[in-house]
C-alpha cells in the first residue's frame, strides 16, 4: 500500500514496528550445524560435571546403624540403655557429623505440620499464654494451662540421646568423644525464629510459669539443657526437630565432632555409642538409625546427582550421534538444510 | 399511567450497587463459581488445605481485576450518559407559557419540544409543526445509521391544516389525544393515531416520527410532542438487543475444563488416604487427633481428605485462564486495529473491532457468505446503458470515459490542475453568496457545499483538514458524470421540443411516438425516486405557493428587494430563479440592478400569462436578456471531449447536490441530468425538473409509493403540469415490471399491439444482454390514469394510511392496485464496479480452503457474471443452475446433480433443459480428462424456499459440499440468514458473513463472525457486525494473517495454560505419595499463589499477543496454511492430551530429581520445596520459550523479568517474614538454598532433563 506521511488521516494507525508487529524477531531455528555441536558440548560438559560429582560423593564416608531393636539384630529394645560397638580401620575423615534417622515418620503430615505456634516459639508473651488453635489438642493441658511449646510437633520431640566413646587401643579405656551439640540448628532459626520469652527476675523458669509442658515430655521446656543458651525454645535439639522434615525417612543432625583430638575426624580404633532409648517407633512401623557421616562441598553422600549428570550427558551425546547420522543421510538424499528439533 | 423520564442510564451500576451486582454477575461464570465453592470449602476447618484467608487471594484477585475492568467501562458509560442527559433543549412550560431551556433528562412524555436547526432530537417526538411551509422537517440520521443524506419527516397529516402556527406555539390549545403502539425495536415501524376533540382520527406513521439522536437540518424550527422518552425510544430498544454468540473455541475450552476436572477427581481418588491410614495399628505421633482428642473414623477421615485434596489440587484448573484470554484478545484487537494494511486511506477508516471475543474464530473460517453489492463491488453505481422503446443506446463514449478516470486517479496532479480551474470561480463568489445569510443563519450542511470540490480534488489534497466528516454519500465524480450517447442526445432534443409543443397544444391522448417516450423515460428517471436536492446555498427558503397568483409574485419581488445586500435569495421551490447557476453567473458578470428588475418584470409577465402554477424563464432566456454568455444549456457543453468533463460540470451546476437513499437512484438522476433533465427540487408536494431548453416543469406529486424489497419497485403519481394528466411512473426490478405490463393482447389496435410486443421482446433481450454484462437492470414504466380512478384509489390509500391495524398489508394492496397495466418505457443498465483486489482475495480464500457463497438479491445473470469476473467461478467450471418452484422437480434435480457430481469424471456438459436454465459451461474440448472441472452451483430464492419447505436441506448441503462455490440469487434477507444458519448448524462449521447493507444484517448476525463493510449503504451492517472493514480485499489479510495468528496464538496459549497448571499441580500430587496423602505441600502457599498470579502469568500473555508462528508474507503467499486453523490443528483433543502427557512427564522429572537428590538428608519441607518450585518455574518458562516461534526483545524481557522477579520476591519474602505465614515459616529458606551449590546443580540439571524430549 502506498501512503504518504503528509496526508495522514486522523484515524490512520501509527506505523511503528510495534503496532505493525514488525519488531525485529529471531526465530530459533536449530540447524544441524548448530544443534549438533551444541549437543556434543552439552553432553561433554554434563559428563564432566557428573564425574566430578560422582567422585566427590564417593569420597564421603558414611557409617550407619539401625538400633530400632525389634528384629533381634541389635541389642536395643524399648526404653533402656543400649550400646553399639564399631571399629574404624582407618581415620574417618572429618568433620564428622552425627545424625539420627527416622523412617516412616511422616513429619510432613499436614495436620502434624500445622500443629505448632510460631509466635509462641518466637518468644511472644501473648502467644505463650494463648497458643493458636492449630495446636489443638496439644493447646491446653488437662489442667487448663497453656502448653509451651504447644502442638504435636513439639509433643513428639525425639528424645533418644547418644554418647560416643573411643577406645584408642584394644582393651584400653573408652574415652568419651566430645560431641558438639551446638551449631546444629540453622543460624537463622536459632537466632531469629526461636526466642525464649523475656526472663522474669533473670529466671527462665519463672518466665514459663503458668504453662504446662507437652504431655509426652518428662520435664518442662526450660529444663531441656543446663546451658542457658541452649535451653527453653532455643534448645538446639528442639529447634532442629521443629524444622519438619520433607520426606518420611529423614535425618536430623544430632551433633558435630570437631573438638579436642577429633578435629581431623575420628581416628582409627574401636568405638562405642551409648544410646538412651526412649522414643517409640513401633507404632508407625518406623526404624531408628544412627549415622556418622563426613560431608563435602556438595553436602552429604548422594551419588545420584553425579549419576544423573553422567546419564544426561551421555544421552546428549547419543542423540547427537543419532542426529548426526540422520543429518548425513538426509543430506545425501536431498541437499537441503533442515531444522532439527 | 406512568411514563418514564428521559434520563438515560446505560451504566449498569451505581456506587452502592456495584460490588454486589458485579460479583453476582461474575459468579455466573462457571469457573468463578467453582473456585468460590472451593474457597468456601477451605473455610471448613476439618478439610482445609490452606489457610482460609490465603485461599481467597487468587479468586479475589481474579474477581478484582474483572471488577476493575467492569467499573472502568461503566464509569465511561456513566460519563457519556451524563453528557447526554445534560444536553439542553427547549420545552414548553405551562407556568411560563413559553418554551424554556431545560435539560434532556427533564423531558417527559407529552412535553412539547421546540427544536431548532442542527439540534439533536432528545427523544422520540411526533412532529406537529415545522417552520417549513409544506410541513416538512429534514433529518439527518447519521447518528442512527450513518446515512448522511437527508430524510424527510412530515407533520402529522391533517394536523398542519387544522392547527395554525399560533396554536402550536401555544400548546395550551392542544386537546388531541395521541394513541400509539408500544415502542418496538424497528426503526421504521411505528403507527398510531391522533384523536381530535371532535372525535375524528388521524393516523400517522414513522414518517411523522422524529427519532431520538437524529439531527434537524434545513428546517428553521420544529415543534413536536414527546411520545417515547427515556429508555423507550426505538433507537435505544434496538441497541439493547444484543445477541451472544457461543464460540467454538469456548466450547473447546469448556470441554477441557471438564477433562481437567476429571483428572482432578481421579488424582484425588488416587490418594487413598484411608487405605494408607489403615496400615497402622495404633495412632502414630504425627497423626494428630482433633481438638477433643478423638480420632476420626477412617471413612469420614477419608472423605475429608478427599475434599482437602480437591482444594489442594484446584490449581489444576487454570483460574486465570478466562481473564488471560480476555486480555490476550484485547491485545490482539489492538494489533488488528493498528494494522496499516487494513486501513483505508480514502475514507480514513481503520478496521473496527466491535466484538472483542471472536478474534480466534477468524482463523477457523470454513464458509464465507458474501453479499454482492457493495461487498464485492463498489456500490458506486455508474449509468452505463439504456434502452428506450426497444432501441438500445450503448453509451460507448461513457464507457470510454469510465476508463479515463482510472488513469486520472493515478495521476492526481492532473486533477489538482482541474481543481484550480474550477476552484477560484467558485470561491470568488462563494463569500458573497454566503455572507448575507451566513451571519444570521446557523451553518447548515456545510459539507454539502464542499462536495463538488472534493469530488475533483481527490479528497486528499484538500478538504481533509477542514472536513473530517465523510462527504455526502453517492457523489463521486464517476457517478455524476455521464457522457451522453450522441444518438440519444439528438433524440432527447427532439423529445424536449416535443414537450415544448405539448405546452401549447396539449394533446389529450398519450402518444406512442419515440420522442414522447424518451421524454417520459427521462422524466421518470428524474421524478421517480426519493432523491433530495440540496443546494449549496442554504437554507432553502421555500416560498408559499397556492395562495393564488399574487402570492407567487410577491416573494419574487421580495427577493428582488433583498438582492442588493444578500446576493440572491433563492426560491427554488417555486421558480427557476432559485437556480443558483444564474445567480452566480449573473453576479459574476456584475449584473446591474436595473437588469434584474427587467428580468423580474418579465418573469411576472410570464408567470401570469402561463396557466401553470410555476414556470419560469429559462436559463437561455435569462442569459440572452442579460447579454452574456452564461454557460447555457448543459447539452451544448457536453458535446465536448469527454476528458474535460470534470471541470465543465463543476462550472455549470456545482450547486445541485443529490442525496439519494440508494446509489442506483443517484446514478439515474445523474444520468438524466446529463441529458439535461435536471432535478431541481423536490418537496413532498412538488417536483421541479428543468428540461433541456431550460424550462422548469413543476409536477404536483400526488402520491409516492416507496420502494420496498417485497414489491421491488417504487412509483410516483404526478400530475403533468402541461397536460394535466395523472401519470404513474414506476421503476423497479425487471422481473416485477415485466409481469405488470399492460397485456398487449388487450390493446385494440393491432398495430399498437404489435409494437408493444416488439418493444417488450426487444427490451427483454436488452435486459438479458445487460445482465450478462453484469449490469444492474431497472425497468421504467408509466401509466396514465384517469382522474376518477385516481380519486377513488386515493381515498382507498388514505384509508389504508390511517388504519392502525394491518396497515402495511393494506398499503401493499393499494400499491398493487395502482401498479399494473403499465406501459414499458425502457430499461437502464447500471454498472456496479468491482472493488479493487476482489478476484485476488477470492482466489486466495478459495485456496485457503474456504468455501465462498454469494448470497445476493440480484438477478441470476448479473450474479453469475459478477461471479465470473471476480473469479469466484472459473470459465472451466461446470455450473449447475437450479431454478424451480416445484418440490418434486427440485428433489429430482438435486438427486440428478448429486449423482452427476459424484461420478464426476471427464468433461461433461450439464444438460438441464427441462428445468431451469442451463448455462453454457465452456468446456474446452482439448482439456485432458484428468483436469476435473470444479463445480459451481447457482440457485435462486424461489428454489431455496422450496428446499427449506420441502426438507431437502440435507441433499442441498450434500451437493454444495461438492461445489467450489455457490451463488444464491434473488434471495431475501431472511433467506440469507436461513442459509447461513443451515450451513452453520447442520455442517457444524465456522461461518463468516460479510455484507454492507441493511439487508445483510440478519445474515451477519446469524454467522459466527459478521463482518460489515462500512461503505455506501449506511451503517446498519456495521452496527450489527463483529468487525467492520472498509474494503473487501482487507478480508484477505484479516483472515489469512490475523485470523491465523489470533487463532494459533490463542490456541497455543490455552494449551500452554493447561499444561502449566497440570505440570505445577502434579508436583504437589507427587509429593502426596511422601506425605501420607495428607494434603500437605512442600511449597509455601504464597509462593504457590504468586507462581500462578505473577511469575508465570505475563509470559503467556505476551506469547498470546505477539507470537508469530509464520510470517505474514508466508501466510499471504501460501493460503493453504490457513487450513490448519480450519481443522483446529492447534487446539483439539489430541494436542490437549499431548500437552497433558508432557506436563506429567515434566512434573515427574521436576519432582523426582530433587527427591532423589535430597533423599536421606536432613532436608526440611520447605527447603525441599524451594528448589522444586524454582525448577518448575524454569521448566515452565523454558517450555514457553521453546513454544515461541519468534523472539522479540519483549519476549526476552518478559521471560527474564519473570524469572528474576521470582528470585527477588522470594528473597525479600523469605528475608522479611519471620513468623507471618504460620506453619510454613519460610524464613531464610531461599537465602539458605542460594548459598548451597547443590541447589544450583539441581536447578541446572532438571530443566534440561525435563525439556530434552522436546
Amino acid at each position: 500500500m502506498t501512503w504518504s506521511v503528509t496526508a495522514r488521516g486522523a484515524h490512520q494507525p501509527d506505523n511503528t514496528a510495534f503496532t505493525q508487529q514488525r519488531l525485529p524477531a529471531w526465530q530459533p531455528l536449530l540447524s544441524a550445524s548448530i544443534a549438533l555441536p551444541l549437543f556434543f558440548c552439552a553432553g561433554l560438559a554434563f559428563i564432566g560435571l557428573g564425574l566430578g560429582l560422582y567422585y566427590t560423593s564417593n569420597g564421603i564416608k558414611e557409617l550407619e546403624y539401625d538400633y530400632t531393636g525389634n528384629s533381634g539384630t541389635s541389642n536395643c529394645s524399648v526404653s533402656c540403655q543400649c550400646a553399639w560397638y564399631f571399629s574404624l580401620p582407618e581415620l574417618f575423615q572429618g568433620p564428622v557429623f552425627l545424625y539420627y534417622e527416622l523412617s516412616n515418620f511422616y513429619q510432613n503430615y499436614r495436620r502434624y505440620v500445622v500443629s505448632r505456634d510460631d509466635a509462641q516459639l518466637s518468644g511472644l508473651q501473648s502467644a505463650l499464654r494463648q497458643p493458636i488453635n492449630e495446636c489443638a489438642p496439644y493447646q491446653y493441658s488437662a489442667g487448663g494451662l497453656p502448653i509451651a511449646p504447644c502442638g504435636a510437633i513439639a509433643n513428639s520431640l525425639f528424645n533418644d540421646s547418644f554418647s560416643l566413646w573411643h577406645q584408642r587401643s584394644a582393651g584400653g579405656p573408652y574415652v568419651e568423644v566430645p560431641l558438639d551439640r551446638t551449631g546444629i540448628a540453622w543460624w537463622s532459626d536459632y537466632h531469629v525464629k526461636f526466642r525464649n520469652p523475656p526472663l522474669v527476675n533473670g529466671s527462665l523458669a519463672l518466665a514459663f510459669q503458668g504453662t504446662a509442658p507437652p504431655p509426652n515430655w518428662p520435664r518442662p521446656v526450660y529444663e531441656l539443657s543446663s546451658d542457658p543458651n541452649n535451653t527453653g525454645f532455643i534448645n538446639q535439639d528442639f529447634v532442629v526437630w521443629m524444622r519438619t522434615a520433607a520426606l518420611p525417612t529423614f535425618r536430623k543432625l544430632y551433633a558435630r565432632i570437631r573438638q579436642g583430638n577429633y578435629t581431623a575426624g575420628l581416628p582409627r580404633g574401636a568405638y562405642r555409642v551409648n544410646i538412651t532409648y526412649n522414643y517409640p517407633v513401633t507404632a508407625f512401623g518406623g526404624h531408628k538409625r544412627i549415622i556418622f557421616s563426613s560431608i563435602s562441598w556438595m553436602g552429604g553422600k548422594n551419588p545420584f546427582l553425579g549419576i544423573a549428570y553422567l546419564v544426561v550427558g551421555s544421552l546428549c551425546i547419543l542423540t547427537g550421534f543419532v542426529m548426526l547420522v540422520v543429518y548425513i543421510r538426509y543430506q545425501d538424499q536431498n541437499d537441503d538444510d533442515d531444522d532439527e528439533e | 399511567k406512568h411514563y418514564c423520564g428521559n434520563r438515560v442510564k446505560t451504566s449498569k451500576y451505581t456506587v452502592l450497587s456495584f460490588l454486589p451486582k458485579n460479583i453476582f454477575e461474575q459468579l455466573h461464570r462457571f469457573a468463578n463459581l467453582y473456585f468460590l465453592a472451593l474457597v468456601a470449602l477451605n473455610f471448613v476447618p476439618v478439610v482445609n488445605a490452606f489457610q482460609p484467608e490465603v485461599s481467597t487471594i487468587p479468586i479475589g484477585t481474579i474477581l478484582a481485576v474483572t471488577a476493575i475492568k467492569d467499573a472502568w467501562e461503566d464509569f465511561r458509560r456513566f460519563k457519556s450518559d451524563k453528557v447526554i442527559n445534560n444536553q439542553e433543549c427547549f420545552i414548553y412550560s405551562r407556568k411560563e407559557q413559553s418554551y424554556v431551556q431545560k435539560r434532556w433528562k427533564d423531558v417527559c412524555v407529552g412535553d412539547f419540544i421546540q427544536m431548532r436547526c442542527n439540534e439533536i432530537i432528545p427523544a422520540d417526538i411526533l412532529l406537529l409543526f415545522s417552520s417549513d411551509p409544506s410541513g416538512i422537517c429534514h433529518l439527518e440520521t447519521a447518528n442512527l445509521d450513518g446515512e448522511t443524506n437527508l430524510k424527510q419527516r412530515r407533520v402529522v397529516k391533517g394536523f398542519s391544516q387544522r392547527v395554525t402556527q399560533e396554536a402550536l406555539l401555544e400548546p395550551e390549545h392542544f386537546h388531541n389525544t395521541i394513541v400509539c403502539e408500544k415502542p418496538n425495536n424497528n426503526l421504521n415501524k411505528f403507527k398510531g393515531y391522533m384523536e381530535h376533540p371532535d372525535k375524528t382520527r388521524t393516523g400517522f406513521g414513522s414518517e411523522s416520527l422524529l427519532l431520538r439522536g437524529c439531527t434537524i437540518r434545513n428546517t428553521e424550527m420544529a415543534v413536536g410532542i414527546v411520545i417515547y422518552a427515556g429508555h423507550c425510544p426505538c433507537v435505544i430498544i434496538k441497541n439493547r438487543a444484543d445477541s451472544y454468540k457461543k464460540r467454538k473455541g469456548q466450547r473447546q475450552i469448556g470441554t477441557d475444563f471438564l477433562i481437567s476436572l476429571k483428572i482432578l477427581v481421579i488424582l484425588t481418588l488416587f490418594s487413598g488416604h484411608s487405605l494408607w491410614n489403615r496400615t497402622f495399628e495404633e495412632h502414630p505421633p504425627f497423626d494428630v487427633p482433633d481438638a477433643n482428642g478423638n480420632f476420626l473414623p477412617l471413612t469420614l477421615g477419608g472423605f475429608y481428605m478427599f475434599l482437602t485434596m480437591i482444594i489442594l489440587l484446584q490449581v489444576l484448573i487454570p483460574i486465570s485462564l478466562y481473564v488471560s484470554i480476555e486480555l490476550v484478545k484485547l491485545g490482539q484487537v489492538f494489533f488488528l486495529h493498528n494494522d496499516l494494511d487494513l486501513y483505508d486511506e480514502e475514507t480514513d477508516v481503520p478496521i473496527q473491532c466491535r466484538a472483542l471475543n471472536v478474534t480466534e474464530d477468524l482463523g477457523q473460517i470454513q464458509y464465507i457468505f458474501s453479499d454482492k453489492t457493495g461487498t464485492l463491488t463498489e456500490n458506486k453505481m455508474v449509468f452505463r446503458r439504456c434502452t428506450i422503446m426497444g432501441s438500445e443506446f450503448s453509451h460507448q463514449e461513457n464507457a470510454k470515459r469510465l476508463e479515463t478516470p482510472k488513469e486520472l486517479d493515478s495521476d492526481s496532479e492532473e486533477w489538482t490542475h482541474y481543481q484550480c480551474l474550477s476552484f477560484p470561480s467558485r470561491w470568488a463568489q462563494g463569500p458573497t453568496t454566503v455572507r448575507g445569510q451566513g451571519g444570521a443563519q446557523p451553518l447548515r450542511r456545510s459539507q454539502s457545499a464542499q462536495v463538488p470540490i472534493q469530488g475533483h480534488s481527490r479528497q486528499r489534497s484538500m478538504g481533509r483538514c477542514e472536513n473530517s466528516q465523510p462527504p455526502v454519500a453517492f457523489s463521486s465524480p464517476i457517478e455524476k458524470d455521464v457522457t451522453p450517447d450522441k444518438s440519444l442526445l439528438t433524440k432527447v432534443r427532439d423529445a424536449a421540443l416535443w414537450l415544448e409543443t405539448l405546452s401549447d397544444t396539449r394533446p389529450a391522448k398519450p402518444s406512442l411516438s419515440t420522442a414522447s417516450s424518451i421524454a417520459d423515460f427521462f422524466l421518470a428517471l428524474t421524478i421517480c425516486n426519493s432523491v433530495m436536492v440540496s443546494t449549496t446555498t442554504e437554507p432553502r427558503q421555500r416560498v408559499r405557493i397556492g395562495d393564488g397568483r399574487d402570492g407567487q409574485v410577491k416573494p419574487v419581488i421580495m427577493a428582488h428587494n433583498n438582492i442588493t445586500h444578500t446576493s440572491l435569495c433563492f426560491c427554488d421551490g417555486c421558480t427557476c430563479l432559485g437556480n443558483v447557476t444564474i445567480s452566480s453567473s449573473t453576479k459574476a458578470l456584475g449584473m446591474s440592478l436595473e437588469k434584474i428588475q427587467q428580468l423580474f418584470q418579465r418573469l411576472k409577465l410570464l408567470s401570469l400569462s402561463q396557466s401553470f402554477s410555476s414556470t419560469a424563464p429559462s436559463d437561455t432566456d435569462l442569459g440572452e436578456s442579460l447579454g452574456t454568455n452564461v454557460p447555457t444549456t448543459d447539452s451544448d457543453e457536453r458535446d465536448d471531449s469527454s476528458v474535460c468533463k470534470g471541470p465543465a460540470l463543476g462550472l455549470t451546476s456545482p450547486e445541485l447536490c443529490y442525496e439519494a437513499e440508494s446509489p442506483d437512484e443517484a446514478a439515474l438522476v445523474h444520468a438524466a441530468h446529463a441529458y439535461s433533465f435536471t432535478l431541481v427540487s423536490r418537496t413532498p408536494e412538488q417536483v421541479t425538473v428543468r428540461l433541456p431548453q431550460g424550462i422548469c416543469l413543476t409536477f404536483d406529486l400526488l402520491c409516492t409509493l416507496g420502494f420496498d424489497s417485497v414489491r421491488k419497485r417504487m412509483s410516483v403519481v404526478v400530475r403533468h403540469p402541461l397536460t394535466g394528466e395523472i401519470i404513474v411512473y414506476t421503476k423497479g426490478a425487471d422481473s416485477v415490471i415485466m409481469d405488470l405490463l399492460e397485456d398487449p393482447a388487450r390493446v385494440t389496435d393491432s398495430n399498437v399491439e404489435k409494437k408493444l410486443r416488439k418493444i417488450q421482446a426487444r427490451t427483454q433481450k436488452h435486459l438479458d444482454l445487460y445482465a450478462r454484462d453484469g449490469l444492474r437492470t431497472l425497468c421504467i414504466a408509466k401509466k396514465v390514469v384517469s382522474e376518477e380512478y385516481f380519486q377513488r384509489w386515493a381515498s382507498f390509500r388514505h384509508e389504508a394510511e390511517a388504519a392502525l391495524d394491518n396497515r402495511d398489508e393494506l398499503l401493499m394492496e393499494t400499491a398493487q392496485h395502482l401498479e399494473n397495466q403499465l406501459t414499458l418505457l425502457g430499461a437502464t443498465g447500471i454498472e456496479d464496479r468491482l472493488q479493487d483486489g476482489v478476484p485476488d482475495t477470492i482466489a486466495a480464500l478459495q485456496e485457503a480452503g474456504i468455501q465462498i457463497w454469494v448470497l445476493t438479491g440480484d438477478k441470476q445473470e448479473t450474479a453469475i457474471n459478477i461471479a465470473y469476473s471476480c473469479r469466484l467461478l472459473d470459465q472451466t467450471d461446470t455450473v449447475y443452475t437450479i431454478n424451480t418452484e416445484n418440490q418434486e422437480t427440485c428433489d429430482s434435480i438435486l438427486n440428478c446433480v448429486l449423482e452427476e457430481v459424484k461420478q464426476f469424471h471427464g468433461p461433461r456438459k450439464p444438460d438441464r433443459k427441462l428445468f431451469g436454465f442451463c448455462l453454457p459451461s465452456e468446456m474446452p474440448s482439448t482439456a485432458s480428462v484428468d483436469v476435473v472441472p470444479k463445480v459451481g452451483l447457482v440457485i435462486d430464492g424461489k428454489t431455496l424456499n422450496v428446499i427449506f419447505q420441502g426438507k431437502l436441506e440435507k441433499k442441498f448441503l450434500e451437493l454444495t459440499q461438492y461445489c467450489r462455490s455457490v451463488l444464491c440469487c434473488r434471495s431475501t434477507p431472511l433467506q440469507k440468514s436461513m442459509i447461513v444458519k443451515l450451513v452453520r448448524d447442520k455442517l457444524r462449521v465456522m461461518t463468516l458473513s460479510i455484507g454492507d447493507g441493511a439487508n445483510d444484517v440478519s445474515m451477519i448476525q446469524a454467522a459466527d463472525i459478521g463482518i460489515g463493510i462500512s461503505g455506501q449503504e449506511g451503517m446498519q451492517a456495521v452496527m450489527s457486525s463483529d468487525f467492520a472493514i472498509s474494503r473487501f480485499r482487507h478480508l484477505k489479510k484479516l483472515l489469512l494473517v490475523h485470523g491465523h495468528w489470533c487463532y494459533s496464538r490463542l490456541a497455543r496459549m490455552v494449551v500452554y495454560f493447561f499444561y502449566k497448571n497440570v505440570c505445577y499441580v502434579n508436583l504437589l500430587f507427587w509429593y502426596q505419595f511422601f506425605c501420607g496423602f495428607s494434603g500437605s505441600t512442600m511449597i509455601d502457599y504464597w509462593q504457590t499463589i504468586f507462581f500462578n498470579l505473577f511469575f508465570t502469568s505475563v509470559p503467556p500473555l505476551v506469547f498470546g499477543v505477539l507470537d508469530k508462528d509464520i510470517s505474514a508474507e508466508t501466510l499471504l503467499a501460501l493460503p493453504e496454511l490457513y487450513k490448519r486453523g480450519q481443522n483446529s490443528e492447534c487446539y483439539n483433543l489430541s494436542t490437549f492430551w499431548i500437552s497433558m502427557v508432557d506436563a506429567f512427564y515434566q512434573s515427574l522429572v521436576c519432582f523426582f530429581i530433587p527427591y532423589l537428590t535430597y533423599r536421606d538428608s536432613d532436608i526440611d519441607v520447605f527447603t525441599f520445596g524451594t528448589p522444586i518450585n524454582t525448577i518448575a518455574l524454569a521448566t515452565i518458562l523454558l517450555h514457553q520459550a521453546i513454544e515461541m516461534k519468534t523472539w522479540t526483545i519483549i519476549h526476552v524481557l518478559v521471560l527474564v523479568t519473570s524469572f528474576l522477579m521470582y528470585f527477588v520476591i522470594s528473597l525479600v519474602y523469605n528475608a522479611t517474614c519471620v513468623t507471618c505465614n504460620s506453619p510454613t515459616n519460610p524464613y531464610w529458606v531461599m537465602e539458605g538454598q542460594l548459598s548451597d551449590l547443590t541447589f544450583y546443580l539441581v536447578c541446572f540439571l532438571t530443566p534440561v532433563v525435563a525439556l530434552l524430549p522436546r
